[in-house]
């Protein structure tokens, strides 16, 4: 077993760790009370090539491994989870989604742009009245001539702000049920397409989440991606890295949530010692050091396996939902380890705990996913 | 246009330490990194490049850690790295420094542009550029805020002074220093990371520049550095003590005392 980083995934670590901690970290306080990133930042990354770090090098991204991949994430995270899931949302699933499904056509028409930045992709799954339960989902679309005519609602939708084109599934043929869910490329100027108010969340307060509505929306049918029925296939052939993905931002806001515990416990003066000091203290850091250490190692591993295909659903899940709660156990301690301080927003604490919440809701809760674990042994064994 | 940017790998700012024995600075423990100031001059030369289709090459002299900052450099847009590497340009002089790098410069060819830091946070000798000048015979400006206008003969740059600036026009080829007004540099892209780490470095040792022992011999020179020594550390500061309003008296005494107020 080799735990040590390849130099190409060092150098994607060192890399986003310096732009994350210059460009990301001064600014995570200000952009989470904004509810907004600058669009400059977009750009930014855009030119560093955050866009197109898993689409092939023949369309212009840097056809990178799963792992550098994470790891980059991972550091992005650790400065600002809400710019980490907004570039895991284009790269993971949306670019993801044409790499693997599209046509020739396809791929020349949209992932140049999308590799460069210049056409952001969101991914729109989720309805009011189905979540966990995707094949529930109850948008249609209807084939007229060369056309889908497309209606319903979708939510939380990332990126819909500044998508320019949304991964979108919907029921071509409602009566099959599960097996009548289709995916369609939908450009953002798309006639009947619209975009909702931005909502407003607990945490990664500064990613764009929004409802998308569809009213007659016009669609080329050329905008099928893969087969008709095949919808339900390509959401979850995505889910792997999109996971993976949470993992990771998970055990970067974990990791921060962290260090800054650590950083307070030896500041902070109580009874005349810091609190490290105490063995309260140093219990939490060290059950805190080592649910970091197992996700860690949960997460890489899920990476390295989904390099390898699709068999890894059941271990990609244990990392997701591993990873997850961790951050969510850690921020918590993290926050009552700065006591009162940890309660206001002077400290990042308190915009971690928030952060981390989602991390066990969406791409799957921690429920769905241990549904995938279990059906995963059963089936093994 | 093809711009030459001189660049120094040096000890991260924290880690500078005099020699014992108040010979030099002590190179870089670890990669080190590039001299900040020479940061500004490659991201310039990268705008210049990118306006004028040009060519960018960087040069480095001294010793294999010079490496780290070219590819660096490289990374942010650079077309070709050349490291003057040898023993003997290891304790050079900012006099001989500029000898092995004008050496490397007339080797690499043709160019219509060198951009140098306005100086090195190591030594501080703020010597190279202008001694650099000297040695290729060509016009320098040094402290350049702004290139106002760049023609293929002819630049007009903004030169920053104690009281302003001044408007200097120049013929090209010429030796510019920059100051850190110059522009804000970017990040090096993911892909330029990529590429750099497999990029060509060309290595010239000084018998491929054609310099030996006696051609850098420090007695040919007129410049000796007596001693280095870091400046005296800063005294304790001194805790007042008393209710405020009592720290607050002995305070403004103090200050008083001192004829600050």
């Amino acid at each position: 077993m080799d735990f040590e980083l390849n130099e190409q995934q060092l150098l994607m670590r060192d890399s986003a760790r310096e732009f994350a901690q210059k460009r990301l970290a001064p600014f995570a306080r200000e952009w989470d009370e904004a509810e907004e990133m600058p669009k400059e930042l977009l750009k930014e990354m855009a030119e560093l090539g955050y866009f197109g770090m898993l689409l092939p090098e023949e369309f212009g991204g840097l056809g990178l491994d799963p792992l550098s991949y994470i790891l980059a994430l991972e550091e992005i995270s650790k400065a600002n989870a809400s710019v980490e899931i907004t570039l895991s949302v284009h790269n993971s699933l949306a670019c993801q989604a044409i790499v693997k499904y599209g046509t020739e056509e396809q791929k020349k028409k949209y992932l140049p742009r999308m590799a460069k930045g210049e056409l952001l992709g969101a991914y729109s799954l989720s309805e009011p009245d189905a979540g966990t339960d995707a094949g529930g989902l109850k948008s249609t679309a209807v084939k007229k001539g060369d056309k889908y005519i497309v209606n319903g609602t979708k939510n939380w939708v990332t990126n819909a702000a500044y998508a320019g084109i949304f991964v979108t599934f919907v029921k071509t043929r409602p009566e099959l049920g599960r097996e009548g869910i289709s995916a369609l490329l939908m450009e953002r100027n798309t006639k009947g397409l619209a975009v909702g108010e931005k909502e407003r969340k607990m945490g990664l307060k500064c990613s764009d989440t929004r409802e998308i509505f569809f009213s007659d929306a016009e669609v080329p049918a050329g905008n099928l991606l893969g087969q008709e029925g095949q919808g339900l296939k390509i959401a979850f052939s995505l889910l792997n890295i999109g996971r993976v993905g949470v993992g990771a931002q998970a055990l970067g806001i974990a990791e921060a949530a962290f260090d800054e515990a650590l950083k307070y416990s030896r500041q902070r003066v109580a009874f005349g010692v810091p609190i490290a000091n105490f063995q309260a203290t140093q219990f939490k850091l060290a059950d805190m050091s080592t649910k970091i250490e197992a996700a860690r190692l949960l997460v890489y591993k899920a990476a390295l396996l989904c390099e390898d295909g699709e068999n890894a659903a059941g271990e990609v899940s244990m990392a997701k939902v591993f990873a997850s709660e961790a951050a969510n156990w850690v921020t918590n301690e993290a926050v009552q380890i700065h006591g009162g301080y940890g309660y206001v927003k002077e400290y990042a604490v308190e915009r971690y705990f928030r952060d981390a919440r989602v991390t066990e809701i969406y791409e799957g809760t921690s429920e769905a996913q241990k549904i995938v674990i279990s059906r995963s042994i059963l089936k093994k064994s | 246009m093809h711009i030459v940017v001189c660049c120094k790998q040096v000890p991260e700012i924290a880690g500078i330490k005099v020699a014992p024995d108040g010979s030099g600075v002590l190179p870089p423990p670890g990669g080190g990194m590039v001299n900040p100031f020479d940061v500004y001059a490659i991201e310039e030369g990268v705008r210049i490049k990118e306006k004028t289709s040009g060519k960018l090459s960087v040069i480095s002299s001294g010793g294999p850690t010079g490496e780290a900052g070219l590819r660096e450099a490289l990374a942010l847009g650079a077309d070709e790295a050349y490291l003057l590497s040898d023993p003997l340009f290891l304790t050079a002089d900012p006099l001989r420094t500029a000898l092995v790098l004008a050496a490397g410069i007339k080797k690499i060819g043709a160019f219509d542009l060198v951009l140098c830091g306005k100086q090195a946070v190591d030594d501080d000798s703020s010597a190279v550029p202008a001694a650099l000048a000297q040695n290729l015979e060509l016009p320098q400006v040094i402290f350049v805020k702004k290139f106002e206008e760049l023609q293929p003969k002819m630049a007009k740059v903004f030169r920053m002074t104690d009281d302003g600036y001044e408007v200097v026009e120049t013929s090209l080829p010429a030796v510019v220093g920059v100051v850190k007004e110059i522009n804000e540099p970017r990040l090096p892209s993911l892909k330029g990371k990529m590429r750099a780490k497999s990029a060509k470095v060309t290595t010239w040792s000084a018998a491929d520049l054609e310099l030996d022992a006696q051609a850098l011999n420090p007695s040919g020179f007129g410049y000796k550095v007596e001693q280095f020594y870091p400046p005296p550390p800063r005294p304790k500061g001194e805790m007042l003590t008393g209710t405020p309003e009592e720290i607050a008296e002995k305070l403004f005494q103090k200050l008083r005392q001192a004829q600050v107020i």
